[in-house]
């Protein structure tokens, strides 16, 4: 392939992506996959970044926000964790009827340690999630998403991570409700949980 | 929307600071910025829009800087079911008259190998190559962590 080629290919691929995002932006709706939605739950077992143990039990009562990441990630996932800081803050006092949790897909590189020098740096109130590989996959089973180790020459340790990147919503039931899509910004998030806290009492 | 946010502050950063010209060539950096690290074990990202204001394509060939040992340009993309890949791009075309946005969720500039830590309120400096041989060094100011955009 020529330069050319090569630079036309990557001016598709920037026009592929914005088209991509817009489509995106334009569909979001309170629930993007009412198909697979029914299906969807909360089941783990992992530890947090503190060290304890936890399942999907200890988040009942909250309005609880998952999403997935790893911490060797350098767009998405502080993206995401920016999005959900930016919330908590907008939040204000409501923001004690939210629990965020950030899961790693990463068990070969993230332990509680590690989410403990990296999560809280976004937000006091976002809880960090490790596992063994074994635990990570039930959980992400539960969930319905999808994670995958891409080779990578030039990353730590020689892969990146693929991962699903939108942020799951559960009520204080531990019911699923709905997905935000990812780019989805603080201010649409925050205003659909008011609305969500105010209405549940 | 983010992308009218984005454009009302570049024009703003255009009309209060010179911008970056390639020589006598046609490539416009504007709102250069990039989010602090921990330490250095991990990459860091960077972003910006680059803005052709010539008549003919350009093409980004390369990118160095002292803070990081392979900095390259990536692109994430994700799919309908929402999951998200990263994909490194050799190079990077900005069409005549385009402006092609490095920003959180599509292209980036990755910092691989960090010679240092990124440290909120400090900057660096990074040079960018194109395929006429040209080249821009530009200042990257590093923000938070947490930081959303440019001058958030």
């Amino acid at each position: 392939m020529t330069r050319l080629q090569k630079g036309l290919w990557a001016a598709v691929a920037v026009a592929a992506l914005a088209a991509a995002g817009l489509a995106a932006y334009g569909t979001r709706g309170p629930d993007a996959t009412a198909g697979a939605a029914s299906s969807v739950k909360a089941d783990f077992e992992l530890t947090g970044h503190d060290g304890v143990v936890r399942t999907e039990d200890d988040f009942r009562g909250k309005w609880t926000l998952v999403f997935f990441g790893f911490t060797n990630c350098p767009d998405v996932c502080p993206t995401t964790l920016a999005e959900i800081a930016q919330t908590m803050d907008d939040l204000g006092p409501q923001a004690g009827a939210v629990q965020p949790l950030f899961i790693s897909v990463d068990s070969g590189r993230d332990q509680p340690m590690e989410l403990a020098a990296y999560v809280p740096q976004f937000h006091p109130s976002i809880l960090g999630l490790a596992g063994t590989p074994e635990q990570i996959e039930a959980a992400a089973g539960s969930f319905k998403i999808f994670y995958e180790r891409v080779p990578e020459e030039t990353a730590p340790d020689g892969y990146t991570m693929g991962h699903t990147s939108q942020v799951f919503l559960f009520d204080p039931d531990g019911t699923f409700v709905r997905l935000y899509g990812y780019g989805t910004p603080a201010s649409e998030i925050t205003a659909d949980l008011r609305a969500r806290i105010d209405a549940h009492g | 929307m983010r992308i009218s946010a984005g454009a009302t502050l570049a024009l703003a950063l255009l009309t209060a600071a010179p911008p970056a010209f390639a020589g006598g060539e046609d490539v416009v950096v504007e709102d250069a910025w990039s989010r602090a690290s921990i330490g250095t074990s991990r990459p860091g990202a960077a972003y910006m829009t680059l803005r052709n204001t010539g008549d003919e394509p350009v093409v980004v060939t390369g990118l160095s800087t002292d803070l990081a040992m392979m900095p390259m340009i990536h692109a994430t993309a994700t799919d309908e079911q929402g999951v998200s890949r990263m994909t490194h791009m050799e190079e990077l075309e900005i069409p005549a008259g385009e402006v092609v946005a490095l920003a959180p969720g599509g292209l980036h500039l990755m910092l691989m190998d960090l010679q240092r830590p990124m440290v909120e309120g400090e900057s660096f400096s990074l040079t960018v190559d194109f395929s006429d041989g040209e080249s821009i060094s530009v200042e990257v100011p590093i923000r938070g962590m947490a930081a959303r955009g440019p001058a958030d």
